[in-house]
């Protein structure tokens, strides 16, 4: 089984600071990490590959230091690392990422499956995994808590819903975001890390994945930040206490208060 | 300080460091109060690679040296003083065979120790023989191709839980210390029962048992070297895993310092943080300079054993004695800055100085340290003369 896992270089932080002029993330003095909910990718990649066989690429969009999130899963027991970077995939949306990271794909190749966390930590908005799958026309399931069987190109998952789950079966190949009760990632071993490090990763521009220009960065990127701010938080509430009768006649009288 | 790490042992430092913070810190304290071998976290480890540090690549280790044993051990230590020994004491029951072991013995035992899937343990001490190791009285009788042994061990760290046993045991009563030989006892051969697991002030987390030997046969083949030279085996382990021991201690004192360091800082007294008075300053960086003396030590003393020079006891001596009396005086300072809270088991550091305080008592006392000492300078000077 071949798998291609998604994954983002995050801030590890979960307050994340945002210039308010620029509308952009505030990186400096923050640690980079890879994206936790792209962790219980890797580790599912790994365990699908320790009982079944076959090769596992991580692939990654950013700025030249995510080379570092790539190598960090080969220490896990990731194959291979390719690192989509380029001044012209700058300012990318969800749209154009996904748009991105779907034709890298394409050049990647054969491949059975496409394993992506839910959702960045950083961004928040659970759309690129979904947008490779609508790129490439492939079947998407999202929030998956097991991989319960893989037979011959097809494949039963558990979906996890707000209240309990669903039990879907997709053809493959096909795209899994994945929820954190999926697995307990592994920390990477000495021998991983030591691959990692004299690993070879695969740098893809737009010179090696020749795309219309049009489609690609903020060029490509339907998406407008028209303001990003902080929400006010709420004022408390009002409690009201004593016997039930009481609370009632209270509460009835405030609400009338609050119509006139 | 920068020690000048390789690229590797970097990496072992960082790879050490996640699982005593990710794996160990979260359980340490449970472990201390239920007194279970750690299996969980030892399984962390294990499939880390750590076990294989100190073994040759041809039996399935990374055979990168004592060095790297010592920053696996003290980074893990750092987390949980108990947890580390399980992995350390592992190594001490390992060494025997990387040292003395022929290739049969070495490919029969290191590949399941350096993948962990095995845990070792060495045992020498007796309830007559502790400092004085001359005084064991288990007995290895040859009968055909066999072994008998008869006797008792007892301490012995990993003890019931581990599958390989280095045992010493006298071949030969009449020829004193070197009438003893060292043997590989696999644990379920008949006749090698264990006695009750003992419950200890600290490192609680790892077991700690009596053997008993009963008649047990054992084929001859897993002598060690040859007879007679159990105490050579003896001493040669210790000179390489002595650092281990100092760097276990050189892990406690370092977590406990910066356990300290964090309360000073948010501990407000008088309006202020603890970490303000001098009195306090003053504890904090003779901590820090004494923790890093020792780790000079016990850096210097592992570079010997990897670069292959033949004579390291004094050296070796030095570290393990210097590190846990650090260990020892740190820790105990540092419960002392954390002050009443410092006394109540629901903060972390009165396990520090119990996890601290073995560091100065096994692998020979921090008494019998100072005769190695002494007695290397004192043939030193005759020598000299």
């Amino acid at each position: 089984m071949n798998i291609i896992v998604c994954i983002k270089q995050v801030p590890e932080t979960t307050e994340v600071r945002i210039n308010p002029e620029t509308n952009t993330l505030i990186r400096e003095g923050v640690k980079s990490i890879i994206n936790p909910f792209d962790m219980y990718a890797i580790e599912e990649a790994v365990r699908l590959k320790e009982k079944f066989g076959g090769k596992i690429t991580v692939i990654s969009m950013g700025p030249p230091q995510a080379d570092a999130a790539l190598r960090e899963a080969i220490s896990m027991g990731i194959d291979e690392g390719i690192l989509v970077c380029d001044r012209a995939f700058a300012g990318s949306d969800t749209w154009a990422t996904s748009y991105t990271l779907s034709q890298a794909i394409k050049k990647i190749g054969d491949f059975d499956l496409i394993l992506c966390g839910k959702q960045a930590s950083d961004g928040d908005t659970a759309q690129v995994g979904p947008g490779i799958s609508a790129h490439l026309n492939i079947p998407q399931v999202t929030y998956v808590k097991k991989i319960e069987e893989v037979k011959e190109n097809i494949m039963r998952v558990e979906r996890m819903m707000e209240e309990g789950f669903e039990i879907i079966e997709t053809p493959l190949p096909a795209l899994l975001t994945v929820v954190k009760e999926i697995n307990e990632p592994r920390l990477p071993s000495l021998k991983g890390m030591m691959r990692a490090k004299s690993a070879k990763i695969a740098l893809w521009t737009q010179k090696e994945l020749n795309l219309d220009p049009q489609k690609l960065g903020l060029c490509g990127s339907p998406t407008q930040v028209v303001k990003i701010f902080t929400p006010t938080p709420r004022a408390g509430g009002q409690k009201l206490s004593g016997e039930i009768p009481e609370i009632a006649t209270a509460l009835v009288d405030l609400l009338k208060d609050e119509v006139h | 300080m920068d020690y000048l790490l390789s690229d590797e042992q970097k990496m072992i430092k960082e790879l050490a460091h996640k699982i005593a913070e990710e794996k160990i810190r979260p359980v340490a304290a449970k472990y201390d109060q239920s007194e279970e071998y750690p299996w969980d976290v030892i399984k962390v480890i294990a499939d880390a690679g750590l076990f294989g540090l100190f073994i040759p690549e041809e039996y399935g280790g990374m055979s990168v040296g004592v060095l790297n044993l010592c920053i696996a051990t003290e980074e893990l230590s750092r987390a949980c003083g108990g947890i580390a020994v399980c992995y350390a004491a592992s190594a001490l029951g390992t060494f025997p065979i990387v040292l003395f072991g022929n290739d049969e013995q070495k490919k029969k035992y290191l590949p399941d120790l350096a993948s962990g899937k095995k845990v070792a343990a060495f045992a020498i001490t007796e309830p007559e023989a502790g400092s004085d190791a001359s005084a064991t009285k288990t007995t290895a009788k040859k009968e055909g191709d066999y072994y008998i042994l008869n006797g008792l061990k007892h301490f012995i760290t990993n003890g019931g839980d581990a599958e390989t046993y280095t045992v010493v045991a006298m071949t030969d009563k009449t020829r004193g210390a070197r009438g003893a030989s060292a043997f590989i006892v696999e644990k379920g051969t008949p006749g090698f029962t264990f006695g009750k697991k003992e419950e200890k002030f600290g490192i609680r987390a790892s077991s700690t048992r009596e053997l008993i030997f009963t008649d047990c046969k054992i084929p001859a083949k897993n002598l060690l070297s040859k007879e007679g030279m159990g105490f050579i085996v003896t001493m040669k382990t210790f000179d390489m895993s002595r650092p281990g021991v100092a760097a276990q201690a050189l892990g406690i004192a370092q977590g406990a310092l910066e356990l300290a360091v964090r309360y000073a800082k948010e501990r407000q007294q008088f309006g202020k943080s603890i970490s303000s008075f001098q009195g306090i300053q003053w504890m904090l960086a003779d901590m820090a300079t004494e923790v890093e003396a020792a780790r000079g030590l016990v850096y210097s003393t592992a570079r010997m054993v990897d670069a292959g020079i033949k004579d390291v006891s004094r050296e070796s001596a030095m570290a393990k004695m210097f590190a846990s009396d650090v260990a020892m005086k740190v820790t105990v300072d540092a419960l002392q800055i954390f002050g009443g809270y410092g006394y109540m088991r629901d903060y972390p550091i009165e396990k520090y100085v119990r996890d601290a305080k073995i560091t100065q008592i096994y692998e020979g006392t921090n008494q019998v340290q100072r005769n190695i000492i002494a007695l290397q300078l004192i043939k030193e000077m005759a020598r000299s003369k």
